[in-house]
């Protein structure tokens, strides 16, 4: 072991600098699953049929396909053919929050429809149009009411973050396994990388609770779950 | 004396770690009566008669049904023991992934090793005795409090058991489902269902106990005719307690 | 009309190798992953103190850490104890203690979820404790695990993909190499994405099925 932790104390700010770029990933992966998302969801609650489809459809397929198989498929495949010259980084952040979005707009669905019909009605009869409503009186609740499901998707996204070691990011999981063919400590390193996750899990998890308890309304919680 | 008694309980004594919950507890029954437990919340009611029956094993403390001790070191005679002793919960406990029927044939089936038949024809007729043939497809969660409270005596009276202990099961039903289920004991009353019943009932106990026990903090304090027990009470707390009971729950004796 | 030889000659006999193996992943996987989520399951619930804390402490750690470097461990790592596993039986041990941990918390949360009530009032009816447990706890437990391990193993066949990462060439790592060689990276790999979107949804069409036929009132389960 003693050899097996020099090279974990040695590689530590390397890897360290990993989680970095692990943490922007899924960042990036998250917000825009979040826009995506918001978006997938209301066309699901409030859209006109062509809209309800397309949304399932959408969810159906991002929820179905593999990440390393969309991986490849966005990486060596579309955007090659499109022409567009997009970075490892890049394609692991948009195929993350396509993956996301799916399952966010899920998060999100749910927490609309466990509002309450009459918030709805009540906006529309002072006068709000269909899209004020959900902006200001449905998504403001709705939202408050996805951060427990948002802690668990972030949880998912970060571990599946260390898939996109495939195309070659510089993230936690690409930085041991570089150093650890040099080393030949796999083991102690892998189990370093996998400590670096379970912290960044903690950490994440906590500051979504925080989050959560800053943003909670007094004396409401969601219905029907209490 | 005690030849004649259907059950026998004596010197039953529990302890949750330091907390001495029964104290010594002895008592026992004839064919045919209905004894009611009454004393404050946490005097042991429901303690001792998980006790009886072994639900709850107490650290000390014998029973003997008909004249016969139960040795329950032997796993066979407890199991046949508690078959002949029907236990009926304040909550009920209905077996949630089956419907009523199937909920009284459970035991027939796999504890009396009767045919599918014929515990099916039994159930039914269960389940009619307590008013309920038409929910015989029901399942828990599709039936109301006292619904649930007669299907789970039904249950218990399948099993053909020679005494029932009844923890307080009115208590945890709405006052207009109280009722429903009140006739259903009275009814056994009436065909001669030996009983033990912790209840608050006061005007239920009056008119249809034999005695009444009266407990408090793991002990009998007082017993007697529940004519007497009501009237002139000897001890103070008795008397207190029964006061209380009947300005909470309106009842008046 | 190239494309549609091209498909019929490469692709699919490509595709079909690549399935088998990822078949030959995904079952055992299933099984011991749900054999050891059960085993788990019941010992996080009803298992004596030292025991509850072996059992969560394996579930949170693989379920903590990211699939892929669980295989990594298996594959890579155990050489550090002179344990040499193929790519196969690497993703197999690998597959199934993560999944098994995730069983876990769903056969744990069905177990809790049965009132005890219900325990007490089987022993009082004279059932023996081997009874009560095939007739109540079990039956029982069962329902209420059923819809979080039947995600669980969806996952499982999606999630097989990775083996491809330690150089088990299963279905995405047959599409992988013929895209390599044929650089028709997109055509190749929307239609393996097809395919597993084929597997998923049959996995769920006969969950669904499942579900349906155990269900009871009381036991449902809503989706949002
Ligand atoms: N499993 C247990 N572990 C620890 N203490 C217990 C346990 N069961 C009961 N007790 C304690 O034993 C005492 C007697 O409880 P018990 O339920 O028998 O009272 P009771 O007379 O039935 O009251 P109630 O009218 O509220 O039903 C209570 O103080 C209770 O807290
Ligand atoms: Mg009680």
């Amino acid at each position: 072991m003693p050899e097996g932790l020099t090279a974990v104390i040695t590689a530590f700010p390397y890897l360290l600098q990993g989680s970095l770029v692990t943490v922007a990933v899924v960042l990036g992966a998250m917000v825009s699953g979040l826009v995506l998302g918001v978006l997938l969801a209301v066309g699901q609650v409030y859209g006109r049929r062509p809209v309800r489809l397309l949304a399932r459809v959408y969810v159906w397929f991002f929820r179905g396909v593999p990440l390393l198989v969309l991986l490849f498929l966005f990486y060596f495949g579309l955007f090659s053919v499109l022409d567009i010259n997009l970075s490892a980084f890049t394609v692991a952040i948009i195929v993350l929050g396509l993956i996301s979005a799916a399952y966010q707009s899920q998060i999100f669905r749910g927490a609309i429809l466990s509002l309450p019909e009459g918030q709805f009605k009540a906006a529309r009869a002072l006068g709000m149009s269909d899209l004020k409503a959900i902006s200001f009186i449905v998504l403001p609740q709705a939202l408050r009411f996805s951060i427990p499901g948002w802690s668990n998707e972030y949880s998912i996204v970060l571990k599946d973050s260390a898939v996109v070691f495939a195309l070659g990011v510089a993230e936690i999981m690409a930085r041991t396994h570089f150093v650890a063919t040099r080393t030949y400590q796999y083991l102690p390193l892998y189990l370093a990388a996998g400590f670096l996750y379970l912290v960044l899990t903690f950490v994440g998890v906590k500051a979504l609770r925080m989050v959560e308890e800053k943003v909670r309304i007094p004396g409401y919680s969601r219905p029907g779950i209490g | 004396m005690a030849d004649e008694s259907i059950l026998k309980v004596e010197n039953i004594r529990k302890a949750f770690g330091k907390r001495h919950v029964l104290k010594g507890v002895s008592l026992s029954i004839r064919k045919g009566e209905l004894k009611v437990l009454m004393g404050p919340s946490g005097a042991g009611k429901s303690t001792l008669l998980q006790c009886i029956n072994f639900l709850v094993t107490p650290d000390e403390g014998e029973v003997w049904l008909e004249g016969s001790r139960l040795n329950r070191a032997r796993k066979h005679d407890l199991y046949a023991y508690r078959q002949q002793v029907g236990m009926i919960f304040q909550d009920f406990n209905l077996f949630d992934h089956l419907c009523a029927l199937d909920n009284i044939e459970i035991g027939l089936v796999r504890v009396k090793g009767l045919h599918k038949d014929a515990a099916r024809e039994r159930a039914m007729g269960e389940l009619e005795r307590v008013g309920l043939s038409d929910h015989a497809h029901h399942y828990p969660a599709q039936l109301s409090g006292g619904q649930k409270q007669r299907v789970s005596i039904a249950r218990a009276l399948a099993m053909d058991p020679k005494v029932m202990l009844l923890d307080e099961p009115t208590s945890a039903l709405d006052p207009e489902l109280i009722g429903e289920v009140l006739a259903v004991i009275r009814n056994l009353v009436a065909n001669g269902m030996t009983m033990i019943m912790a209840t608050h009932q006061i005007g239920f106990s009056r008119a249809l106990a034999d005695e009444i026990i009266f407990m408090e903090d793991g002990q009998i304090v007082e017993q007697g005719p529940s004519v007497k027990m009501f009237s002139d009470a000897v001890s103070e707390r008795t008397r207190a307690f029964c006061a209380k009971i009947s300005e909470l729950y309106g009842e008046t004796f | 009309m190239e494309t549609l030889l091209f498909f019929q000659q490469e692709v699919i006999p490509a595709f079909l190798k690549g399935l088998r193996v990822s078949i030959l992943l995904i079952l055992p996987s299933a099984v011991v992953g749900l054999m050891i989520g059960t085993v788990t399951g019941a010992l996080r619930a009803y298992g004596n103190r030292g025991v509850r804390l072996v059992a969560d402490a394996y579930a949170t750690l693989f379920r903590g850490i990211p699939l892929v470097v669980q295989l990594f461990m298996w594959y890579f790592g155990l050489p550090y104890f002179n344990v040499y596993l193929n790519p196969f039986a690497a993703s197999v041990i690998g597959f199934s203690l993560c999944s098994g941990a995730y069983h876990s918390e769903y056969v744990r949360g069905a177990f809790l979820s049965i009132k005890r009530g219900q325990l007490s009032a089987a022993l009082a009816l004279g059932f023996t404790r081997l009874q009560m447990v095939t007739a109540i706890l079990l039956p029982q437990g069962f329902r209420r695990a059923l819809p979080g391990c039947g995600n669980e193993l969806i996952y499982l066949v999606k999630y097989s993909s990775l083996a491809y990462m330690i150089t088990c060439i299963e279905l995405t790592g047959e599409a992988k190499v013929l895209a390599s060689m044929t650089f028709r990276y997109t055509e190749i790999f929307f239609a393996v994405g097809l395919v597993y979107l084929g597997l998923v949804t049959f996995a769920s069409w006969l969950l669904q099925l499942v579900e349906d036929r155990f269900t009871v009132p009381g036991f449902e389960h809503h989706e949002l």
